[in-house]
């Protein structure tokens, strides 16, 4: 096959890609929109087989068989609740793949000579940290995620200039390994610098809490795309660099829009979480009054608020996933609907463990997704609603962010259910959220309080509206 | 423990302290029930339904006054009409009266009471406290004359509520003014609103105005330095000379232009303070309805006589004492719901036993003779609104704080220059080559900008799990080294096949299987 043939078919590849991401602005596209992902990656995959590989074919087919079908089976034995989990360890093998392949170029010999060698080494060199980083980085977010390891932020003294240092020292290898790179040497130099990022890569993120991870998903996301695009310059091939900034600019918007969902700033998330100035997490709830002053209520109660509801708002978080309750609530949704209740759904961005969990749930529970709303959707609608019912939810749904200007979540974007008439919270306890806020709302006159474990509070009053 | 429910005595008392539905629901306390026979037929619940509902019916009530455990009552005990007993006489040590008892109206029985060695629970002075809202018989009744003023009013008033435009001609819509919006007042207004007409309210508490316009009613401003009317409790204080005089003068003018007033203004243990003068009904339109929800404690307008309709300069004045005892079926069931949540949190152990404990707000409150002794009236409640001023201080200075500082107008000129600067400088020494893939790549990372933010953010998982499997594309990058003679760079690419292999299969897969599962 000659190299226009080749260069034509990663054009289209290019643009099938492009179209990939493009079909996912709507559900009805979506579906679409994948079929075009796969075909451009078959598209690349068949040319770049046929045309340009010579020998080996045995291994080259045992590895994609092999690696297929663990990817097949992963793909098809994962619960939606574990979404998470599988999107960072497939990231973290991106980051591996990209090591591999900056390896694999480095050992081999260049014909390269002068600023088109340092420019060839240097993207080598990135490719290879980026890819490093996303691997361990994606790694430790993996075990945080699937609670292998705790969720809290581990904070070591000095760890500020302790991630300076690692900085310093891979710009210097960098220059080494160019240097020797020259002379026909400096492997040395990448392996340490590998050594460097892939601690880098466990610092970073586990120093950063368990309700920052949908920023940190989206960060890694991004990297393995920069890892891409790196290595299509270290390669010269455009349709890695096109798919590697296409990858990148999705993470990176991703990460924007979740840390604008949570008002903070990017540097602070990957600074580490909440109360780094360890006064702040102890910030006065403002007027929340006195634990005593909530009003609970019980799941016959609840029933007969629903019931004679007309307008429904369910404000699903985290903990809706972790007690698995998506099911019975679309239960009681249905209940609802028929005796012609509007139900709606509203979800903040950050709702979960990564960037649109909620939806993906929710989805799974077959809830349609038209009477599933974003939060910038439905917000103004809360005046009109009757009943809304938080489950799982706590710093999402607070009104200090708006209410108290010292609080530690002030400026957070947040649903706002006490604008409607009554609002039922489904909680275990007393607890404050991730943030550790204390919530007015829970104090708040036309706020009641369903008390108990998530998935025993939303049978119980399913059991209610069947009688 | 045994709860006894009597008959209510008073003249016009339909009322009853106990229904079907809040006894099966007493029942899971632990508490055991009767009933006197016949005391809930005015509210419309019968002895067959008590009975149904697991309640015991007792024939004779001095039987239920001296044998219960607990007597709930709605109005306080008074000297029985047929039988000629007092029901306090028949209270002992040991038991328990959970009534509306008017403390401060009523210190002759606390002293019978007290002398007794009963244990009286007031639900009048259930403190007014959003924790003790669901029992704040108080809110619940006064929720109900409200409304039942409006009906009242109209069953008086001869014409429509609400503007209609007939072929026979106009209707104008009826204005009407509430005076007080308290509980009382707010359910007027919603009740007058819902019915069509234009209504008006006015209260001395600044504080209201939000709620008035909330029940889309327009609330009256006194033209005046600025008075807050907000006493304890809830409820609104005497105001100052000058104040009444502003007032008065709105009212004089109102009066002229609407059809019905609905006035609410009480003081706690004081006369009600007078309104509307006889001049004013004067004013009013022939035809025109004054509802006085003061009338038992001397009426908002002088004119208006208690418990009873009458006609005054052609204007009809209502001075019903008891409208709640006119809905007696949702009144008797708000009543005694509030009981319940009452004798819940009397009751912690749920096992039918109430522990009358002092250092409970609520329940030291609405105590007002314990075990013989009398604990009336309780200490000052604590206020449950936070200190206001103070906020708005922290707020005011933190938006002083986010104020940004003004950018100099060609500040974000500064990147673009740096960016440019840094192309010029790699486009000096790098190689053409390098240049093209670097086209490439700036204008894919616009082409991404603009593509992701298209994305809906429903579908951001989905978005994650594709991104990463055509992300695996540096497969290609394998494959271009995997025919090398080198046997280490093959198997580093066989490696980085196998592993994004996975990844391609898996990110793919089960992006679609997501995909699926979205459906209208």
């Amino acid at each position: 096959m000659n190299t226009g043939v080749i260069t034509a078919s990663y054009i289209g590849a290019s643009a099938l890609f492009i179209l990939a991401l493009g079909g996912l602005s709507h559900q009805e596209s979506a579906r679409r929109g994948n079929l075009y992902g796969m075909l451009g990656m078959g598209l690349a995959l068949v040319v770049t087989i046929f045309g340009i590989i010579s020998n080996n074919y045995f291994v080259l087919l045992l590895g994609m068989i092999a690696g297929g079908a663990i990817g097949w089976y992963l793909a098809k034995k994962v619960e939606m609740t574990q979404m998470p989990e599988l999107v960072a360890i497939l990231h973290s093998l991106v980051g591996l793949a990209a090591v591999f392949v900056g390896y694999a170029n480095a050992l081999q010999h260049s014909e390269l000579s002068g600023a088109a060698k340092t420019i060839h080494d240097v993207e080598t060199y990135i490719g290879i940290l980026i890819g490093a980083v996303t691997f361990t980085g994606s790694v430790a977010a993996y075990l945080k995620l699937s609670a292998k390891i705790s969720g809290k932020p581990l904070q070591l003294p000095g760890r500020h200039w302790f991630n300076a240092g690692l900085g310093v020292l891979a710009f210097l290898f960098c220059i080494l390994f160019v240097q020797g790179s020259a002379d026909g040497g400096g492997l040395v130099w990448l392996v340490l610098m590998t050594l460097i990022a892939l601690v880098f890569g466990v610092h970073m993120v586990v120093a950063i809490g368990g309700a920052d991870m949908p920023v940190v998903v989206s960060m890694l996301n991004s990297y393995s795309g920069w890892a891409a695009a790196a290595m299509g310059f270290m390669l010269g091939n455009d349709l890695l660099i096109v798919v590697g900034a296409l990858v990148g600019s999705s993470g990176a918007i991703l990460s924007y829009i979740m840390c604008k969902a949570m008002n903070r700033k990017f540097v602070n998330v990957i600074l580490g979480g909440f109360g780094t100035s360890a006064s702040k997490g102890a910030a006065p709830a403002g007027p929340a009054g006195e634990a005593g002053d909530v009003q609970p209520i019980e799941a016959e109660e609840a029933a007969g608020l629903l019931e004679h509801a007309k307008e429904v708002m369910i404000l699903p978080g985290y903990g809706m996933a972790v007690a698995q309750a998506q099911h019975t609530v679309f239960e009681i949704t249905k209940k609802l609907r028929e005796k012609g209740i509007n139900v709606r759904f509203g979800i903040h961005p950050v709702a979960g463990r990564m960037p649109g969990h909620m939806n993906v749930l929710l989805a799974e529970a077959k809830v349609p997704y038209d009477i599933v709303y974003e939060m910038d959707e439905i917000n103004e609608d809360f005046p009109d609603v009757d009943v809304s019912i938080v489950i799982g939810a706590n710093d999402i749904v607070n009104p200090a962010a708006q209410e108290v200007p010292d609080s530690p979540i002030a400026g957070m974007p947040v649903l706002e259910p006490w604008k409607g008439k009554t609002t039922i919270v489904l909680k275990r306890g007393m607890a404050t959220g991730y943030a550790g806020v204390d919530n007015p709302l829970f104090y708040k006159e036309n706020t009641r309080m369903l008390f108990g474990d998530a998935k025993e509070s939303v049978d119980a009053l399913l059991k209610q509206l069947s009688q | 423990m045994r709860i006894g429910v009597p008959k209510e005595i008073d003249e016009g008392e339909k009322r009853v302290a106990l229904t079907p539905e809040v006894a099966t629901q007493l029942q899971k306390l632990g508490f055991s029930l009767a009933i006197e026979t016949g005391a809930g037929l005015e509210a419309s619940f019968d002895d067959d339904q008590y009975r149904a509902a697991g309640v015991e019916i007792i024939e004779d009530p001095k039987e239920l006054w001296h044998s219960s455990d607990i007597v709930m009552k709605v109005r306080p005990p008074s000297q029985h009409p047929e039988l000629g007993f007092y029901g306090v006489e028949l209270m002992g040590k040991g038991q328990t009266l959970i009534s509306f008892l008017y403390p401060a109206q009523n210190p002759e029985m606390l002293q019978d009471l007290s002398e007794r060695g009963v244990t009286a629970l007031a639900m009048d002075s259930v403190p007014r406290i959003s924790r003790a809202q669901k029992m704040d018989a108080l809110s619940s009744m006064a929720n109900i004359a409200g409304y039942r003023a409006v009906v009242e009013a109209a069953q008086h008033f001869g014409r429509f509520f609400t503007g209609q435009i007939t072929a026979a001609g106009k209707i104008p819509p009826a204005k009407v003014l509430v005076i007080g919006a308290g509980v009382a007042g707010l359910a007027a207004i919603g009740a007058a609103k819902s019915m069509g007409a234009i209504v008006r309210a006015f209260d001395t508490r600044p504080e209201v105005k939000e709620q008035v316009e909330s029940m889309d009613g327009e609330f009256l401003m006194l033209d005046f330095p600025e008075e807050d009317g907000a006493g304890t409790g809830g409820y609104a204080k005497t105001m100052s000379p000058e104040f009444i005089a502003a007032e008065m003068a709105l009212f004089a003018e109102q009066a002229k232009d609407v059809d019905i007033i609905i006035t609410t203004a009480l003081i706690p243990g004081k006369p009600a303070p007078e309104l509307i003068t006889e001049e004013m009904v004067a004013s009013m339109k022939p035809g025109s309805v004054i509802v006085d929800l003061a009338a038992e404690t001397g009426g908002n307008c002088k004119l208006t006589v208690a418990n009873e309709v009458v006609e005054k300069h052609g204007v009809t004045l209502i001075g019903y004492t008891n409208l709640p005892s006119r809905l007696s079926a949702q009144a008797s069931q708000l009543y005694a719901t509030n009981l319940r949540h009452l004798l819940t949190d009397l009751c912690p152990e749920k096992n039918g036993e109430i522990v009358v404990n002092m250092e409970d707000e609520v329940i030291r409150g609405a105590t007002v003779v314990k075990e013989g002794e009398v604990t009336w009236p309780p200490p000052a409640p604590r206020l449950s609104v936070a200190p206001k001023a103070d906020m708005g201080d922290k707020a005011r200075e933190a938006v002083e704080k986010a104020e940004p500082k003004p950018k100099h107008p060609l500040a974000f000129l500064a990147p673009l220059a740096i960016a440019g600067l840094a192309l010029l400088g790699l486009g000096s020494v790098a190689p053409p080559d390098f240049i093209g893939h670097l086209t490439v790549f700036v204008l894919s990372c616009f082409i991404g900008y603009m593509v992701i933010w298209g994305v809906s953010h429903s579908l951001h998982t989905p978005l994650m799990s594709v991104t990463n499997a055509i992300s695996s594309i540096i497969v290609i990058g394998a494959l271009i080294q995997i025919s090398s003679d080198s046997p280490l760079v093959v198997i580093l690419a066989t490696l980085a096949v196998f592993i994004t292999s996975i990844n391609i299969v898996g990110g793919f897969a089960v992006t679609q299987r997501m995909l699926r599962m979205f459906r209208k």
